[in-house]
């Protein structure tokens, strides 16, 4: 049944809505929520939402609790490819827990945190911005780490990024609903403004077998995938020193040795290349660059490691 | 007057970003002032190009006391302002959110950790900063609360009123925050007004930077005192909230002085011109802040009163 978490009126002849499909079977009072769209330029969660809606409505049988789909927390945004909430200038990922009695988005937020807490599970769909391309990983906080690790390897990803926590983003939806008690994992996957197909399936495997692993679904499931899962900070980042268009030569998955070749910056006016891309560590490529134009500072690649030794993770871990 | 290269970024396809520092005095790092961070704050870099003339005639007439150095930073983020973009025009990113920086990190924070190295040092800081929020402020200064900058401090630029902000998670990437982590007493100053020229904001702001200066022994110059500085928690300014969305009629303005039950505004429906709702203040009070875009939403913060 489709529900409005949350309205207020736009100053044209609109209203806000944020809608939930909330699917409802059997007695048992397990609920999960699946949320995505809070960056209007992430789209990777808007094909996942269809497939569980689509695939638990006609299989309505087996479950055995409350599914709660929110597709598109910040719909303004979706609808004008902004990443942000348009006009505010603002990222909705840093107003949470919003406050009752705020500005718009504030209680827009207020009323978003109070509709989710209490799930057993809520996991937050990302994709990466227009720029990366990521593969599908799950990012938690360390002081949340222990709790939050069992539930992330049902999920069926291939990375869990255990990375330490900023103060910036204590104003995140995860870490407002992790901090009220509402388990809360954060997915990304994918690049924005695109739908990755096979990474949206292996997610939706991943969130039923994580609802059989709760008892809310007796429907046909996967083996999940064994995740690597990183520790200690052990990520490698590869940033631009020069600018220009970045041609990759390493792939995306692909392991890597240290200062192996994995792209090359080149000067398009000049026909000379500007730097040549090495890897920091051994391991694997986890994050590459899709967008080509860079800057001095570009992030071009992540890498998990193979060894934590002499890595000191520094880079932005966005959520 | 001395004029720098303070950092350089080179781009794709374009000429270098090269910020600029204009210095005035010599020995001593005594005050650095910043001015636009984002490519909208014309209004902040104009007010330092004023500042930059008062030095100048300053530095002439040796009215800058001994040992002292003066830096201003009028626009860190030209590229934007030079596109018509808030941020950094590539990835969206917000300069002033990227601080204290990362010389091996992504663009804005390799801007931001190469502007910070240069800002280090200083025994005052000050920020032309803007809002998020679409609207106009009453020219003021703000101290965010570290505990490390003595607050009494905000008395000496003789504005008005003095704000004291408890700092949110995401004021701890700002300029002005950590500053004063590594210890330059910092202090942010608002103007009426970002994306166009308010000459008598300016003139406020840059009297206001002037008598600090002149106060902290910075400047030999008298400017004489303006207002005994009320300081205030930002905590105890009354917030009045839009209870529509529709058409915003503004009925009173910055700095004046408002009765309980006055009229400070109207919204009107967008398509048929009824008055769909009468902002009124609860109280009496100084109006601090209105907004000043035509159209509104629902719950959208659109006046803000210092209450008697």
């Amino acid at each position: 049944m489709v529900q409005s978490v949350t309205q207020a009126s736009l100053a044209v002849n609109e209203t806000l809505n944020i809608k939930k499909n909330s699917i409802k079977n059997g007695k048992s009072g397990k609920r999960i929520c699946v949320v995505t769209g809070i960056h209007g330029d992430e789209l990777e969660g808007q094909y996942l939402a269809w497939l569980l809606a689509d695939h638990i409505n006609k299989n309505i049988g087996c479950l055995n609790g409350t599914v709660d789909i929110y597709p598109a927390l910040n719909p303004m945004g979706i609808d004008s490819i902004t990443r942000g909430i348009p006009l505010f200038d603002l990222d909705m990922n840093r107003v949470f827990p919003g406050s009752k009695d705020g500005t718009m988005i504030e209680t827009v937020c207020s009323a978003i945190i109070d509709d989710i807490a209490g799930a057993d599970i809520c996991i937050d769909v990302h994709s990466s911005n227009i720029f990366l391309k990521e593969i599908p990983q799950i990012r938690i906080s360390v002081p949340t780490a222990e709790t939050l690790v069992p539930y992330a390897k049902m999920l069926n990803v291939d990375f869990i990024w255990v990375h330490e926590s900023a103060t910036v983003l204590e104003s995140t939806l995860a870490h407002s609903l992790n901090s009220r008690g509402t388990k809360t994992l954060v997915v990304e996957m994918g690049v924005g403004m695109r739908i990755t197909k096979e990474y949206c399936f292996q997610l939706f495997d991943g969130v039923l077998n994580l609802m059989k692993n709760l008892g809310m679904w007796s429907g046909e499931t996967k083996e999940p995938r064994v995740p690597a899962i990183s520790l200690n900070g052990a990520v490698g980042f590869v940033n631009s020193d020069a600018a220009g268009i970045f041609v990759q030569t390493a792939n995306f998955g692909d392991h890597v040795r240290k200062g192996d070749h994995i792209g090359d910056v080149l000067n398009p006016l000049t026909g000379k290349i500007e730097e040549k891309v090495t890897a920091v560590c051994d391991g694997m490529i986890f994050t590459l660059r899709e967008y080509p134009i860079v800057y001095g500072g570009s992030l071009l690649a992540r890498i998990l490691c193979d060894s934590s030794d002499d890595i000191i993770e520094k880079g932005i871990t966005q959520q | 007057m001395r004029k720098e290269i303070l950092y350089s970024l080179k781009s794709p396809y374009r000429e270098s970003l090269d910020i600029t520092g204009f210095k005035f005095g010599s020995g001593k790092k005594s005050i650095a002032i910043v001015g636009a961070m984002r490519g909208n704050e014309v209004q902040q870099m104009y007010v330092c190009s004023r500042l930059i003339q008062e030095l100048k005639r300053l530095e002439k007439k040796n009215e800058i006391s001994c040992d002292c150095e003066i830096m201003v930073i009028p626009c860190v983020n030209y590229y934007s302002m030079n596109i018509g973009k808030r941020f950094w025009a590539m990835d969206n990113t917000d300069i002033n959110r990227m601080f204290p920086g990362y010389d091996l990190g992504e663009t804005t924070q390799r801007i931001a950790d190469g502007l910070f190295s240069v800002l280090q040092g200083y025994e005052y800081g000050i920020q032309l900063a803007s809002f998020y929020q679409q609207g106009n402020f009453l020219t003021h200064v703000k101290l965010m609360e570290t505990g490390l900058t003595d607050s009494s401090l905000l008395k000496l630029f003789g504005t008005s009123f003095g704000i004291i902000r408890t700092p949110r998670p995401y004021d701890t990437t700002t300029l002005n925050y950590n500053w004063q982590i590594w210890e330059t007493k910092a202090f942010s100053v608002y103007t009426n007004s970002t994306d166009t020229i308010n000459e008598k904001s300016a003139q406020e702001a840059v009297s206001a930077i002037l008598r600090f200066m002149y106060n902290t022994g910075i400047i030999t110059k008298t400017i004489h005192a303006a207002y005994a500085t009320e300081i205030i928690s930002e905590n105890s300014i009354e917030q009045i909230r839009s209870e529509d969305g529709g058409l915003f009629m503004n009925k009173t303005e910055v700095g004046k002085h408002v009765e309980e039950n006055e009229i400070l505004g109207e919204i009107l429906n967008p398509l048929d011109g009824e008055t769909v709702s009468v902002i009124k203040a609860n109280f009496s009070g100084i109006v601090y802040f209105v907004y000043n875009t035509p159209l509104i939403n629902e719950n959208t913060v659109c006046f803000k009163i210092i209450r008697d």
